[in-house]
């Protein structure tokens, strides 16, 4: 409240204010406790002086102690100029708050006004960072430098916009209308999460029957077998009241994730989308997808996959960019995950991607698929051109190639599917699955810190 | 091969579960069939009767539903065609066989002879019912059906084509001494001939396709410019729809009622008629809502128009269920329109006011059986109303139509009276390929108020979501109070709705009412965010709050109340108002049963979104709305308003659909109102103009290509 800046260069020792650029404390939202910072822009605009870094850090450092999660509303225009090495200094107290309260509690950033230099790196470090759209925008360095150096002419928006960031970059996992908009919704979202990893996924209450019967479903999955649809349909019919905060939804469109509830109990739901790029995996959708299984297998929130993957998307664009390192991630993150995971296959499971998809190998707890399933190393085009190379009749051996793999039974018969479902009762399923799994009990082996390929 | 053998086995289990669980999901479905036969009075079923073993019905949706439910209680094995499509469609299931016939467009499945010949014979059917449109009025295929011996449901062939023909027909009706329209005697030839013609019967004139059918192929015009605009399109709508574009032109009669007689004739000569039904309400010459009897008619006029219009079915030997159209004048006097010789969409009315089942009775006199029904059996009891739920929206041009996939689907059935004619179920999609009907809704009551009311609190029931339909129209048609005093015409809803339909607009107790409910869902919604059943560690701070300053935003204004949870209710204070919301309803339901100041509102809830987002059906239409806190509405004015996109420049498509033809190339310079291109839905055609004189900068479609709603498809410079 009364901190004051410590700087006295540059006449600073006659403009202080009270608390300097940085509103800190602790409320309730629905009654939860959180912590949180608010950087005031109408100070020194917002720039992190070493008091201001301190303040941050001790909000922080509570939280730590407590276990609430803790909330940065962003506004700053970077380090203060002023202070030199002191800010930098701040800058890193934080980034060392961020990571040692990564995967401890919730770390989430509303970015509510313009963020240059330093001040971009804690929200990346947390674990979901909001836009507000026309009004925020983050940086390294702002389109003035940016034309000094490599002489392009950009604005604010295109160049660190909440639109730029949440459909190009991938930054940001959400943008919302005003900052009233985003703080409402921020009150929404912080609902689904736990206050730490020392406590389980919330169960709210439920007014959604768990048994209901989802007859939608039956025929969500088109008759053709390459044909599109909406894995969101699924999604929506099958968690409570169809209520589905998705994360990242405008970014690497072709996976979705996001949180929901089971019968009250929040969990990750993770789908491939046919609608876009029929589903597959690339590069961006696996570090996407990778990033949220690892925030929910840190903070106990159940995973429910549903799969419908043609395989990883081939190229030159993908391979030269890293698709095998990038892949390796989503693989990783659901290997390593020791919270409950209930897969789904809809339609496709194809090739490595089969795997990847919290498939039983990585330890799936329970797989189910529905009749429409094809689980297979390839497509029947694909594997009848590689198994009969040179051969004419190739409808006939497709044919025999979809008779032996375009259902689910190959999977189901040596145990690699726990069950074949009709789709309608995948909502009451999941539901008594992760009931009984809420006691689940598995732990990785003892080590530092594991390897991911970052 | 073990392995295969293994696999079939198995999806024939699948099968057998899945139709297991469609068996235990049509629950709803027998309900309603055993609560019609509480309708189905006169002449009942009579199982010792012959009749045939095996029908197929050439047709979908809800009427082939409808045919196949009379044949099984008549013990009638029934054969449903499909394209691939449907081939999880209800009427599939609904069937004993089925079998596909080609793929989605309809003149590729639903439409094509030799296939269905084909399932004729290796089926076995005996006989043939045609539903409406498709092949219900094709005489070459009724006589196809001849030649192989298998009996057509519904009338023969002469009849088809003598009706069928709109010039035909009206010789055949003024022979017959049914009182006729006057207007041109012939074949138009082309835009300048119906000019000419139209000149010469006088304005307004009605151009339609000399095959047409349902509102297809019509148009209305008041000038000569109209009229060749309408020859033109009206040529094009036919030779698409009926592959005939054989025109003609007629008097308008100008603000008419459309009142038809339902006609039923046997083998034998013997014809009566089943009084009539009321369709003024249309929209574009398709009808809306229907009741039957009409306000508008006395005794001695429906006896004059039933006499003519069995006059003319005897005339032309029609030995079936036909429709008589007549368009009736302020002062009752009548004018045959034309004859449909088919069963009629809206058949269901008349069925409830003189239960008689007019499937039932088509079988009948196929096998041919005479009619046991005399003309003084026929009774009058009560009124039905049927509302035409359509995957429409009625915002636009009183219903242009939508498309998409049922994500949620619930009939009200519950209520009593009611009796809802469908044929897709939650899951089905609505695509452009057929019509959009949803399903018919008839209620039925002792007299037209309990019709009425019966009505508006099922289309408040009815729970349709993943598409737009037209029932916030249907719902504000029926309280509207020229209906409801019966003084109705084929011009109603442009009288009524000058301006388009804009949605129920609200009076200042509708809007406390709303409100209060609206922060009763709220509050509802905060107070379980809170409430969490495994928070061990920490606990929820246990100060609840007592009450809530809110600010409800709903049909653009800013609604302040208060809010106070008290014995079980919410206590509204809305203005002056204090409005009690029972607080026992539950959040997962889409119906909300909220008891508003005692009495019973059924609203629905149709998202609960985040940050305050409320999306509420209530009287109908659909209602975006925000629900926040006076604090956070204080902060949000001072939020800065986001800049309006400029729409004049762009030509959006205004529904799903197909592109017919463009008018305009990249360049051309185009005047506003100027027709830059046509999208072809459900087989209508719509001409699409642009907004703003300019330059065309570029053209985002190929003529044949499917367009989505609101999808960009001319911009101007």
């Amino acid at each position: 409240m009364f901190a004051e800046h410590t700087c006295t260069d540059f006449g600073m020792e006659n403009q202080k204010y009270p608390g300097d650029s940085v509103v800190t404390g602790h409320g309730l939202i629905h009654g939860r406790l959180v912590y949180l910072f608010s950087q005031d822009f109408t100070v020194f605009g917002g720039s992190l002086s070493s008091v201001h870094a301190k303040k941050i850090c001790k909000v922080m450092d509570q939280a730590m102690l407590v276990g609430a999660p803790v909330i940065g509303l962003n506004d700053s225009g970077g380090a203060r100029i002023q202070e030199g090495v002191e800010s930098l200094a701040g800058y890193a107290d934080i980034f060392q708050r961020n990571v040692m309260a990564s995967g401890v509690v919730p770390q989430i950033s509303m970015i509510m006004g313009p963020c240059a230099g330093g001040a971009v790196y804690s929200p990346a470090l947390t674990d979901f960072t909001f836009m507000i759209q026309d009004t925020s925008y983050l940086f390294i360095t702002g389109p003035d430098v940016v034309k000094a150096v490599t002489n392009e002419d950009v604005t604010q928006e295109e160049l660190g916009g909440a639109r730029t960031h949440t459909t190009l970059s991938g930054v940001a996992h959400k943008a919302f209308n005003n900052d009233i908009h985003g703080l409402l919704n921020l009150r929404t979202f912080m609902n689904y999460l736990p206050q730490s990893n020392q406590d389980q996924a919330p169960i709210r209450q439920c007014d959604d029957p768990w048994d209901r019967d989802v007859p939608g479903l039956d025929t969500v999955v088109p008759l053709e077998s390459t044909a599109a649809y909406n894995m969101l349909d699924v999604v929506h019919g099958v968690v409570d009241e169809g209520d589905f905060f998705e994360i990242m939804p405008n970014y690497a469109k072709n996976i979705i994730v996001g949180f929901a509830r089971m019968n009250g109990r929040t969990v990750g739901i993770v789908g491939n989308q046919p609608k876009s790029a029929a589903g597959c995996l690339d590069i961006n959708s696996s570090v996407k997808g990778a990033r949220f299984v690892r925030f929910c297998d840190a903070f106990n929130i159940p995973l429910v996959t549903f799969v419908d993957v043609p395989g990883f998307l081939p190229g030159t664009a993908q391979e030269y960019g890293g698709i095998i390192r990038h892949g390796a991630k989503l693989l990783y993150a659901f290997a390593e995950a020791t919270v409950p995971k209930i897969t789904v296959i809809t339609r496709k499971a194809y090739g490595g991607a089969y795997d990847v998809m919290s498939s039983k190998h990585l330890r799936g707890d329970m797989n189910y698929t529905w009749p429409t399933a094809e689980v297979a190393v390839m497509g029947a085009k694909g594997a009848v051109s590689i198994l009969y190379r040179g051969q004419s009749d190739v409808a006939k051996y497709e044919k025999e190639y979809i008779d032996k793999f375009g259902n689910p039974f190959p999977a189901a018969v040596r145990g690699f599917v726990d069950d074949i479902i009709e789709p309608h009762t995948t909502r009451r399923r999941i539901c008594q699955d992760l009931d009984k799994l809420a006691t689940k009990k598995l732990t990785n082996p003892w080590k530092k810190h594991a390897n991911i390929p970052l | 091969m073990a392995f295969t053998a293994l696999t079939k086995d198995f999806s024939r289990l699948l099968r057998a579960s899945l139709l297991a669980y469609h068996k235990n999901g049509r629950r709803a479905l027998t309900l309603s069939a055993s609560r019609r036969c509480a309708i189905y009075t006169t002449d009942p079923i009579d199982a010792n009767e012959p009749t045939f073993d095996k029908i197929l019905i050439a047709n979908r949706g809800e009427i082939a539903c409808r045919v196949i439910k009379t044949a099984r209680k008549m013990g009638i094995k029934t054969v449903a065609i499909h394209s691939d499509v449907d081939s999880n469609a209800p009427h599939v299931k609904l069937a004993d066989e089925a079998v596909c016939v080609g793929t989605a467009q309809a003149r590729d499945s639903y439409l094509r002879m030799d296939r269905i010949l084909d399932a004729i014979k290796t089926t076995g059917s005996q006989a043939v019912h045609p539903g409406y449109g498709f092949l219900s009025e094709n005489a070459d295929f009724v006589q196809k059906l001849e030649d192989i011996g298998v009996s057509f449901i519904g009338p023969n062939a002469k009849a088809i084509t003598g009706m069928g023909d709109k010039l035909e027909s009206k010789r055949l009706a003024m022979a017959a001494g049914v009182n006729t329209i006057p207007g041109f005697d012939g074949i138009v030839k082309d835009a300048e001939d119906c000019v000419r013609i139209s000149n010469d019967i006088g304005y307004p004139v009605m151009i339609k396709a000399s095959a047409g059918g349902g509102g297809k192929g019509m148009r209305i015009a008041w000038n000569d410019d109209e009229a060749r605009e309408g020859f033109k399109l009206s040529t094009q709508e036919a030779a698409s729809s009926f592959g005939d574009d054989r025109i003609l032109v007629e008097k308008f009669v100008d603000n008419p009622r459309h009142i038809e007689i339902q006609v039923l004739g046997d083998k034998f000569g013997n014809a009566i008629y089943l009084n009539e039904r009321e369709c003024s309400i249309q929209r574009r010459n398709q009808k809306v809502i229907e009741e039957a009897p009409s306000v508008f008619l006395d005794e001695a006029t429906r006896k004059a128009m039933g006499e003519q219009a069995v006059a003319l079915a005897k005339q032309i030997g029609y030995s079936s269920a036909g429709t008589v159209e007549f368009l009736v004048d302020s002062k009752k006097n009548f004018y045959f329109l034309e004859m449909n010789t088919r069963l009629q969409v809206e058949h269901p009315i008349t069925e409830c006011i003189t239960g008689v089942d007019l499937v039932h009775q088509m079988i009948r006199v196929a096998k041919g059986h005479s009619l046991k029904i005399s003309q003084k059996d026929v009774p009058i009891r009560g009124w039905a109303i049927e509302s035409r739920v359509y995957a429409e929206d009625p915002f636009k041009n009183f219903g242009l139509p939508s498309i998409g996939r049922l994500s949620k689907y619930q009939e009200p059935l519950h209520l009593p009276k009611v009796r809802c004619d469908s044929g897709i179920e939650e899951g089905s999609e609505i695509s452009i390929y057929y019509d959009p009907m949803i399903c018919k809704l008839v209620c039925y009551g002792d007299n037209r108020e309990e019709a009425l009311e019966r009505s508006i609190k099922a289309l408040d029931a009815y729970v349709i979501r993943g598409v737009t339909h037209n029932i916030p129209l249907l719902r504000d048609i029926l309280t509207e109070a020229r209906f409801v005093s019966g003084n109705i015409s084929t011009n109603y809803l442009p009288e009524v709705y000058p301006d388009g339909f804009k949605g129920k607009q609200l009076t200042s107790k509708e809007k406390a009412e709303l409100t209060a409910v609206l922060a009763s869902v709220y509050v509802k919604d905060a107070l379980r965010s809170r409430n969490f059943m495994n928070a061990e560690r920490i606990k929820v701070n246990s100060r609840i709050p007592s009450s809530w300053s809110l600010v409800v935003q709903v049909a653009g204004e800013d609604v302040p109340c208060e809010i106070k949870v008290e014995d079980g209710a919410f206590k509204v204070t809305v203005e002056d108002r204090v409005v009690a919301v029972d607080s026992a309803f539950d959040l997962a339901s889409p119906l909300i049963e909220a008891n508003i100041d005692g009495e019973q509102e059924t609203i629905q809830l149709i998202k609960l979104g985040s940050g305050g987002e409320i999306r509420i059906r209530y009287k109908g239409t659909a209602f975006q709305t925000t629900v926040v806190t006076d604090t956070a509405h204080r902060y949000l004015s001072y939020m800065p308003e986001k800049p309006k996109v400029d729409q004049s420049k762009v030509v959006l498509s205004p529904m799903p659909g197909l592109v017919k033809s463009i008018a305009c190339a990249p360049g051309d310079m185009v005047g506003e109102g100027q027709e830059v291109c046509v999208i072809e839905a459900m087989k209508m055609q719509n001409s699409l103009v642009a907004a703003a004189t300019g330059k065309v900068k570029a053209i985002h479609v190929k003529e044949g290509e499917t367009v989505e709603e609101e999808q960009v498809l001319v911009e101007l410079e």
